[in-house]
């Protein structure tokens, strides 16, 4: 090593960096080309650490699916979210953090309900889901919080039918996942909302072992519990993560699509006006592209030395995918910085890249396309309720998004 | 042009089912499996397309 932290701490932009005022929908100025003057550069983090930041969509590409790339955050090196991110019992882990070929055996015991096929024959009661919240809230007042009347119920009630959680607790778990998701809960917070929803899962899919439904987590519980395949506290971590995973993320997407859209009045329109299903499976590519609401970067670690865009990265150090950033670079994305639903968008990376890429993207795909499709025919005269100004946008978040949605029609 | 899969590495993201339908399905487990392995040149673009959107690199093309 040429270069000592403390030589290289006093120039390094700070990850994350603040987006621009009055640029919600944009990356942080300070790490996007040309700002960052090089395409792979050190960032500092919260601890002092710095580990690499890639942006270029090529060179996420290319490392994402490297296994000298590790994924496994018990690691040294590995660039950690927040101290209480750091601070969390490896025994907490999931196949989220973990390496092939314990991932691969982790994540293929659930791949199955998530097949596109199963999930375009969940369409029609995806559809009767949203249209019956629509109904709800034409019959009732005005203005309302989008967030809490639909953008946070629809992924919700999908997710909880798919792994066989009574949605009555719904407050419960939504309001945990707030807390873990949230950069500024305490070590100390993050760990008791993670016990609570793990100890819940645990009981959840003890009733499972008693009395099986046709459900992802009755499955877990009969065909790798009760065989010893695994025990059920990773059972119920499992669980865990695809219910968190299943409503925080696409919840974040719904409302704040529909701020970039009604901020967007043209391409409104157009989505609004079209009937044709691949021009809706083409634009919500394209608010995933834009939006890119897993903006706080894919981390990992070096497992060996590696050679990327003139540089070395050393064994050990940590590595920060800015998919944010990737999705709006011009040699992959021609004027990155519209939102054009009419572009050819699937090669986004707000699903992340490698093995790792999104389980759950077959059902957010499906859910937005229903969302989008559906609510701004419903409500043509759907709008802000608020000056857009005032609106509070997720900067804290591990996802962004908009915390609450006042709307009028 | 053969299509090949490397079903071991495949990950069920469903991104080449989406992308070429006539060319690529999943298993139960939502593993890939090839529907027609020397699919028509007017699918190419297409399976192209699946082949650059694989997470895993799981799909190799061998033009002839
Ligand atoms: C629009 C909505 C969504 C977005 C933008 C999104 C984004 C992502 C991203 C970026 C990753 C990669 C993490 C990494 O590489 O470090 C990921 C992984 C994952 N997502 Fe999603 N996700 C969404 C919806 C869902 C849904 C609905 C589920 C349903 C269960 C889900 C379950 C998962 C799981 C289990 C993983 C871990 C996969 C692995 O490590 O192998 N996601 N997601
Ligand atoms: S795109 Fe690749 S990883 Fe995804 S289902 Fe097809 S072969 Fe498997």
């Amino acid at each position: 090593m040429t270069e000592t932290v403390a030589d290289t701490a006093a120039g390094l932009p700070g990850y994350p960096s603040p987006r621009a005022a009055g640029c919600p929908f944009d990356p942080p100025p300070a790490l996007r080309p040309p700002h960052a003057d090089r395409p792979v550069s050190r960032v500092r983090l919260w601890d002092g650490t710095q580990p690499w930041l890639i942006t270029r969509h090529a060179d996420l590409r290319t490392l994402l699916n490297d296994p000298r790339v590790s994924a496994d955050s018990t690691r040294d090196g590995y660039p950690h979210r927040s101290a209480s991110m750091q601070g969390s019992d490896p025994a907490t882990q999931t196949f989220l953090s973990m390496d092939d070929p314990e991932h691969a055996r982790l994540r293929r015991m659930v791949t199955s309900p998530f097949a596109i096929r199963k999930m375009e024959a969940l369409r029609p009661s995806i559809q009767k889901i949203v249209d019956d919240l629509i109904d709800a809230m034409l019959a009732g007042p005005r203005p309302v919080d989008l967030v809490e009347a639909f953008a946070l119920p629809v992924p919700s009630l999908v997710i909880c039918a798919l792994l066989g959680v009574p949605y009555e607790k719904h407050d419960f778990f939504q309001r945990n996942t707030r807390v873990i998701v949230r950069r500024t809960s305490s070590p100390e917070e993050v760990a008791a909302a993670n016990t609570a929803l793990v100890d819940y899962m645990d009981d959840l899919l003890g009733d499972k072992l008693a009395h099986p439904a046709d459900d992802l987590l009755s499955t877990l519980a009969t065909e790798r519990v009760a065989t010893g395949e695994m025990t059920r506290r990773e059972a119920a971590r499992m669980g865990n993560l695809l219910l968190a995973a299943g409503h925080e993320t696409t919840a974040n997407m719904i409302a704040l699509g529909t701020v970039a859209l009604l901020r967007n009045p043209d391409q409104l329109a157009r989505l609004r006006d079209t009937e044709d299903p691949k021009a809706v499976a083409g634009a919500v590519e394209e608010l995933l592209r834009y939006l890119n609401i897993t903006h706080s970067g894919r981390r990992r670690v070096a497992l060996e030395d590696i050679e990327i865009g003139g540089e070395t990265i050393r064994a050990g150090e940590g590595l920060i995918f800015a998919n944010d950033i990737a999705n709006r670079d011009p040699d992959a994305f021609p004027g990155p910085d519209r939102l054009d639903l009419s572009r050819d968008a699937r090669r986004h990376v707000a699903f992340g890249y490698g093995v790792h890429q999104c389980l759950g993207q077959p059902l957010a795909r499906v859910e937005l396309q229903v969302v989008y499709s559906t609510l701004y025919r419903r409500i043509p005269t759907l709008a802000l309720d608020t000056p857009f100004e005032q609106l509070e946008f997720k900067h804290d978040g591990l996802v962004y998004g908009v915390y609450k949605l006042p709307v009028t029609w | 042009m053969r299509v090949e899969v490397d079903q071991p590495k495949c990950v069920a993201s469903g991104q080449c089912v989406l992308a070429a339908p006539d060319v690529f399905d999943q298993d139960d487990d939502g593993i890939v499996v090839t529907l027609n392995d020397r699919p028509d040149t007017g699918l190419h673009d297409d399976v192209r397309e699946a082949a650059a959107l694989c997470p895993a690199a799981v799909i190799s093309l061998v033009e002839k």
